[in-house]
């Protein structure tokens, strides 16, 4: 019975049935991809069910993005970093993991022959080991965040401010990694990836594999994120976030809170960029561009903020919108996205979630 | 007659002689005194005798020197039938080098494939006439066993540049800026002395330059080692990066591990001259590289002033700034359109006429930003940056669809294409010059508005309290708005100087909207000496860097520099004290 108590603590009733309904659409897809006929009404075809995963990985980045910003008050405009430097650390293994199979026939990289290198660089060598890549996908945001995070809000960096310090760092190492002598690719950055783990990337089980995943990461993220917020460090994150100085003389070191909450938003954001590039096949410096970036924000903004379900909901109709957009009318999809930034500040503060989820409660 | 030549002309390879030591001195000098200086001593005997002596030895002298040098010979002149191509090519070079009046009718007619030999002798045919080629005397009728010398590829190469070195001493700059410049691709070493002798004479910079430049890389390929030693000195006085590359190849070892000049003590002398060189031109790089910084500083500055103005006297955080910049780009380039189409006489002026339009039209789309979004956001940072970045995305799909994806052309006026020519071939664009002070009187401009005026005095009293300025009367709202504008028009004023220096399109503000927050982030909000020096500072910083760690490392150096000053200093340069410092 304790054990009832401490889930419904953690998601009311209604809560887990929403839940329970969303995770079994998430799985249906890939039942009705690989079981139904191509052709049939109930068919999930395969551009669909990449499309959904990738969403999937940009869910993942708004959660990560709602507890940083939504809960905590930090807006970092600079979270495509650990994004992308997850998926570097992915992308890495996987070009390792090609093998000869590369249009060149050499055991390097194809860039690095393009290049004319000779040799693997040495920050390359151990990404051979799939293990390591996973745990340098991980750890490598993390540590970068915690020791950008610590001289950033030790020298009590807020608000604006610290959202245009994270926007240069993002934009100093979109420079660093357009450059071809970073060895990482340059401007085309890595891509034409073969095997994951010992299974083909084209196969449509492998990719029904990596969406099944990216699936429970969700999951898995957003109970995590739940469960701190819904703890009473949550609380004390959502009074830094009213009342920063207040929390502080109150007892509690802001420092610390907001150091552990930017490090975590990072790891879970490298995870996310992990399970992104197998799944798209490419990583390229663009990820770091302060616009990719900002769009996270507004993943965020769109959907609701402190809700990590809003986070949820904005990723997948933002990133809908702009699928769709960009193939059926490209000319205007900066209209709409210049038009959502400025409607959903100064006319639905609260986000599309607010708007279905509590319309009962306004009335 | 024929010795008074001859003894000119001994002189003049004296003289080459004494400027290949140093062709830098003074040319005039060195022609005067040269003669009396070899004489010294004679000059101590009574000057009928003085006299004399002189004269004979200046024969003497004339007869050592003479025989490669004569006046045309016409036994060297037949020896252009023979048929060795060698012998050709090297009687060609001498009679080139000869200086002889003759010379240049007798190259110009090997040329025209109108010298032949007859009966042993060189004649110069043309038409029905026939004359002597080495004195130009008539012979009447054409001798029957003409034989035309043969002119290969080889032969006339030779043959240009002979006549190039003649034609140094024609009146004409132009005629001699083309010899010259023909003469550096040359390797005759025989005309080096003519060479020499020209420079002696040439009082034009500009083909002085050439002709120095030609003359040493004439005498580094001599085959005599004390000729390239000389070349090889004389070139530390040269200031032209052509010359460095030169020398330095010399010094360069090439693959099977000899150097290209084989004497060693040329190589020396050729690597004291490279220092000397290095060490002078390293002055004045130094203090291109010091103008740049402070180019970029100013380009900064104007990027930055209107920002300073919106968020540091605002707080308004417009991520939308960049975009004013464009719009700015934009209206210059459309108020070139209109001179172009209804003033070309006046174009030129194009860009002074560009300054108000950019301003009015920036300060009004700022005006209506502020009234219609952004005074809804006051005391909602956060929202203010998406909304702002929200209106920067409209903005730039709104110019692409006016003005097309592609970049736009926006001309220089006259007045600022071109630069002051430094040493090294380095120049400082009257663009960028132009720039840096445009920056500065803009800087004073909002300095005086913002210290001087009544509508200054509104927006540091609105800046300070805005409820105790309200209660005095000042209209916040009002002043709110126009100081937003004039933000705007300061970005606008920077657009038109930017049109001036880079591409104009529709990212143009995105790539120094980064920049632009990092210079007043750096400076200190809310200080306009602060934006100044973070501009300047940047600047400066970014291209000292640049040599150093390349340009992209430079500016990643630079946004980890910032990122640990504000560890020290949260606060910028030059903080805010007191309750300011709090409200921001």
């Amino acid at each position: 019975m304790n054990v009832k108590a401490e889930l419904l603590r953690l998601l009311p009733r209604k809560g887990w049935i929403g839940l329970g309904a969303a995770a079994l659409i998430c799985f249906l897809v890939p039942i009705l991809n690989s079981v139904t006929a191509p052709g049939s009404a109930a068919h999930v075809p395969d551009y669909l069910v990449a499309l959904i995963g990738k969403f999937l990985c940009f869910a993942i980045v708004a959660v990560a993005m709602d507890l940083l910003w939504g809960y905590t008050g930090i807006l970092s405009l600079g979270h495509g970093v650990f994004f992308a430097l997850g998926g570097y650390a992915m992308g890495m293994y996987l070009m390792l993991s090609i093998g000869e199979a590369g249009v060149y026939r050499s055991k390097l990289p194809d860039f690095m022959v393009f290049l004319d290198w000779k040799e693997l660089p040495w920050f390359w060598k151990p990404f051979g080991n799939f293990g390591f890549a996973l745990v340098a996908a991980l750890l490598g945001p993390g540590l970068l965040a915690y020791v950008f995070g610590f001289l950033a809000f030790r020298s009590r960096i807020r608000g604006v401010y610290f959202s245009i310090i994270t926007q240069a760092f993002t934009y100093a190492l979109m420079l660093l990694f357009f450059r071809n002598e970073t060895g990482v690719g340059g401007n085309n950055g890595l891509t034409n990836f073969k095997r994951l783990y010992g299974y083909s990337l084209a196969e449509s089980s492998t990719k029904l594999g990596l969406y099944t995943l990216s699936a429970v990461g969700l999951l898995v993220v957003f109970l995590l994120c739940r469960f701190i917020v819904v703890s009473k460090a949550g609380r004390v994150l959502c009074a830094i976030r009213d009342e920063e100085s207040r929390s502080r003389f109150a007892g509690y070191n802001p420092t610390s809170y907001k150091l552990f909450v930017y490090t975590l938003s990072a790891v879970i954001c490298g995870f996310a960029g992990a399970l992104y590039v197998p799944q798209v096949g490419i990583i390229n410096p663009s990820e770091f561009q302060p616009s990719s970036s900002i769009e996270m924000a507004i993943w965020v903004a769109v959907g609701e903020r402190a809700s990590l379900l809003g986070g949820v909901l904005g990723a997948f109709v933002v990133n809908g919108a702009k699928s769709w957009f960009t193939v059926a009318l490209p000319e205007a999809w900066l209209y709409v996205l210049g038009v959502l930034f400025i409607a959903v500040t100064l006319f639905f503060p609260g986000g599309l979630a607010s708007l279905i989820l509590r319309k009962k409660a306004a009335t | 007659m024929h010795d008074a030549a001859a003894a000119a002309t001994a002189r003049r390879v004296a003289v080459a002689t004494e400027a290949q030591l140093a062709p830098c001195m003074n040319k005039e000098a060195t022609m005067r005194a040269r003669p009396l200086r070899g004489h010294g001593l004679l000059l101590a005997v009574p000057f009928g005798r003085a006299t004399i002596l002189l004269i004979v030895a200046c024969l003497l002298w004339f007869a050592a020197v003479a025989p490669a040098h004569a006046a045309l010979d016409p036994a060297l002149l037949t020896q252009l039938g023979t048929d060795d191509p060698d012998v050709r090519v090297a009687t060609v070079r001498k009679i080139g080098a000869s200086g002889d009046a003759r010379a240049a009718v007798v190259l110009q007619a090997i040329a025209n494939d109108s010298l032949a030999i007859a009966n042993g002798r060189a004649v110069i045919v043309s038409g029905g006439n026939v004359v002597d080629a080495a004195t130009g005397e008539a012979l009447g009728a054409t001798p029957a066993n003409l034989e035309t010398i043969v002119v290969n590829n080889r032969l006339r190469g030779e043959l240009d540049s002979a006549l190039a070195g003649l034609k140094l001493s024609s009146p004409d700059r132009e005629t001699r800026l083309g010899a010259a410049k023909e003469l550096q691709a040359s390797d005759n070493e025989d005309l080096l002395p003519i060479l020499q002798a020209a420079l002696a004479k040439e009082s034009d910079p500009g083909v002085k330059a050439i002709l120095q430049l030609a003359a040493a890389s004439l005498g580094l390929k001599s085959s005599d080692p004390e000729q390239r030693l000389q070349a090889a000195k004389a070139l530390s006085a040269s200031d032209d990066p052509q010359l460095r590359q030169i020398l330095s190849t010399l010094l360069t070892k090439q693959k099977d591990g000899s150097y290209p000049e084989a004497d060693e003590h040329v190589r020396i002398a050729a690597q004291t001259s490279l220092d000397e060189i290095n060490r002078r031109l390293r002055t004045v790089e130094l203090g291109v590289s010091l103008f740049t910084g402070l180019s970029l500083g100013s380009v900064l500055l104007l990027a930055a002033l209107g920002l300073a103005i919106t968020y540091g006297l605002m707080g308004i955080i417009n991520m939308a700034h960049g975009e004013f910049l464009m719009i700015g780009a934009y209206a210059t380039y459309v108020v070139q359109g209109l001179f172009r189409a209804y003033l070309p006489g006046a174009f030129s002026w194009y860009v002074i006429a560009a300054l108000p339009v950019a301003f009015l039209v920036t300060a009004a789309i700022g005006m209506a930003l502020e009234r219609g979004v952004l005074r809804w956001l006051y005391g909602r940072p956060l929202e203010t940056l998406l909304t702002t970045w929200g209106i920067s995305l409209l903005l730039i799909q709104a110019s692409r669809t006016v003005f097309g994806a592609q970049n736009v052309e926006v001309e220089n006026p006259s007045w600022l294409s071109g630069g002051i020519q430094l040493a090294g071939g380095l120049v400082l664009p009257y663009n960028r010059i132009a720039i840096l002070g445009f920056a500065l009187a803009v800087l004073a401009a909002v300095w005086l508005v913002i210290n001087r005026t009544r509508l200054g005095l509104f927006v540091r009293g609105v800046t300070q309290n805005r409820a105790m300025a309200s209660c005095t009367g000042v209209p916040t709202n009002r002043v709110d708005m126009l100081t937003f504008g004039l933000g705007s028009g300061v970005a606008g004023l920077g657009g038109v100087a930017l049109s001036q220096i880079g591409n104009v399109g529709p990212d143009l503000g995105q790539s120094y909207i980064v920049d632009s927050f990092m210079v007043v982030v750096l400076g200190g909000v809310g200080k306009l000496a602060g934006t100044l020096a973070g501009a300047f500072g940047l600047g400066l910083l970014n291209k000292l860097l640049e040599p150093v760690a390349g340009a992209v490392l430079g500016k990643i150096v630079i946004l980890g520099l910032i990122i640990l000053f504000i560890q020290r200093r949260p606060q910028g340069i030059f903080a805010l004290k007191g309750r300011a410092a709090e409200a921001m």
